[in-house]
């Protein structure tokens, strides 16, 4: 029964207090700064919204870049990778085994070490090195296990091998099976790994540092760019920038990932 | 060709209606992606440090700047990792036994920052330990000293803490949730103080989460960059090494043995957790 069998837990307590607050202090704060004439007077300067103005100015593609990276990079996860979980899950061989250790290594090794790896391999092709579609190489490369994990342990599922051997003995070509009966049923399994995908697109950092151009940032790096070189109150505005912009729809794809699961029972 | 009639295969095998070259098949883009953007590129980030002479390859043991910068980042992710550890559990086990309006709000922002990237944890630490910060303001006016600690070990340590406590009371707030409540009573019941309870009774109870866990705090803390490079911290890690030794000095042979290091470091930590935690009887 989940009810308030212990009332004291008094260091339990004290600790819970002490890291909320460690956590949450800074969010406030760094909404704070972005709002006033000058961090070092604090709320005294006066609120004021120039400070995400000149954001807007300066950074402002970043936003819709990275939102359009991650919805590419979950694109390409969901056609690389569920097929590939499909494989995985009904191969027994060694090879599969070995492959699908393979596949988690990026997730080990340290991003700054597979984007030297590209950069050392694709560095000379000029018009690659320097589009967005390098960094979605990286990002996919990065995020394809989680993808892969996720839908493949739905796959594993036993229901579904004997669905499967149903459909076709009724003559459904693989086709018909794949589409029709297996996406279907891992579908939750997905969307699940969707969410994941973008959510580490959108926050990836350590990779896209060294694969970035100046013609081509997105939000972290432009992030890591003002608190290098501007005033705190514009960091601190383009940080407000990010809560604002990527949480709802990290709230929004959740909620949706949530009513889906819900309808389809899993 | 015939297909088999319909028998269920014994073990899930590919089988007559999933035939071999059909799996492959499925296989094929994800593998060729992957063999095109990161097997090769690493087997040649592998092979680089050989045109220096084999001996690159023990730069980390060799140069005591690097040894440094590695001994540096193994002890500070160690630290880390314990100190996340101890006080994730606590708020853990705290918020999944005791139930209050908000507590569902509160367990959401705790662990909003698993989706920040690392720079805007630099960041925060800097808002409250740096020339113009919090503890600054506060420190000036009752002493009249302004104490700044964003950009040594304090605040590169506090900086880790912050991207690792979300984690650990993600992960121990589930595994709280399966905790047996009788071994609790029993112990509480022949006398046994809290700090007993928490050393007897939890730490067994969540020793397989604690380590799988731990290995995951050690080797994100061990490869993180955004964070120590926002703060630019005279306590240099590796991953901040690796870096300037490819942008500042080219020094690409240095760059990828170095990363090799990290990698290998990151994996044996990994393994062996997975090794350990797979026999948690054998203790």
């Amino acid at each position: 029964m989940r009810t308030n069998i212990r009332p004291q837990a008094p260091f339990l307590l004290a600790i819970t207090l002490a890291v909320s607050l460690f956590m949450i202090a800074p969010m406030l704060l760094s909404v704070m700064a972005g709002l006033v004439n000058n961090y070092g007077t604090g709320l005294q300067s006066g609120l004021t919204l120039r400070w995400l103005g000149e954001v807007w100015e300066n950074y402002g593609g970043t936003v819709g870049w990275s939102l359009a990276l991650a919805a590419a990079c979950v694109a390409c996860t969901v056609l690389l990778g569920v097929p590939c979980a499909y494989a995985l899950a009904r191969s027994r061989s060694r090879a599969a085994h070995v492959f699908e250790e393979l596949l988690t290594l990026p997730v080990a090794v340290p991003g700054l070490a597979t984007a030297l790896a590209l950069i050392l391999a694709y560095g000379q092709l000029t018009a690659f090195r320097q589009s967005f579609a390098f960094i979605l190489v990286g990002h996919v490369v990065f995020t394809l296990p989680f993808m892969v994990r996720t839908v493949g342990s739905a796959f594993q599922r036993h229901e579904l091998l004997a669905l499967e051997e149903a459909a076709r003995t009724l003559g459904a070509s693989f086709r018909q099976r794949f589409m029709g009966i297996l996406v279907p049923a891992v579908f939750p399994a997905i969307v699940a790994g969707s969410l994941m995908v973008f959510t580490l697109s959108v926050g990836e950092f350590n990779l896209t540092w060294m694969l970035h151009t100046p013609l081509t940032r997105t939000l972290p790096v432009g992030l890591a760019d003002s608190y290098a070189s501007m005033r705190i109150e514009i960091g601190s505005a383009y940080t407000l920038v990010f809560f604002a912009v990527i949480l709802p729809v990290l709230w929004g794809l959740q909620y949706l990932a949530h009513l889906i699961q819900k309808r389809h029972g899993t | 060709m015939t297909q088999a009639t319909a028998t269920m295969p014994s073990d899930g095998a590919a089988s007559a209606w999933t035939p071999r070259w059909r799996l492959l098949a499925c296989a094929l883009p994800a593998a060729a992606f992957f063999a095109a953007f990161w097997l090769l590129p690493v087997v040649r980030l592998l092979a680089l440090p050989a045109d220096k002479g084999g001996a690159t390859y023990f730069a980390v043991l060799t140069d005591a700047r690097y040894l440094q910068s590695m001994a540096n980042t193994v002890l500070l992710s160690a630290a880390v990792t314990l100190a996340t550890l101890v006080l994730g559990a606590a708020v853990g086990i705290y918020l999944a036994r005791h139930a209050f309006r908000g507590r569902r709000v509160l367990l959401s922002l705790l662990t909003l920052p698993l989706s920040f990237p690392g720079v805007i944890i630099g960041f925060f630490v800097i808002l409250l330990g740096g020339r113009q910060g919090v503890v600054a303001s506060v420190s000036d006016a009752l002493i009249g000293e302004r104490i700044t600690f964003a950009y040594g070990l304090l605040g590169l340590f506090l900086a880790y803490l912050y991207f690792s406590l979300p984690r650990a009371i993600a992960t121990y707030a589930a595994a709280a949730e399966a905790m047996n409540l009788q071994l609790e009573e029993a112990a509480r019941s022949l006398g046994a103080s809290r700090l007993r309870v928490a050393r007897d009774v939890w730490m067994p109870e969540l020793a397989p989460t604690t380590l799988a866990c731990g290995a995951i705090l050690f080797a994100t803390s061990m490869g993180a960059f955004g964070t120590a490079f926002t703060l630019a911290s005279k306590f240099e890690v590796i991953p901040i090494t690796i870096y300037n030794e490819f942008t500042n000095y080219a020094n690409f042979a240095l760059a990828a043995s170095l990363s090799i290091a990290l990698g290998l470091v990151t994996w044996l930590v990994l393994f062996a957790a997975r090794r350990f935690g797979a026999n948690p009887v054998a203790r």
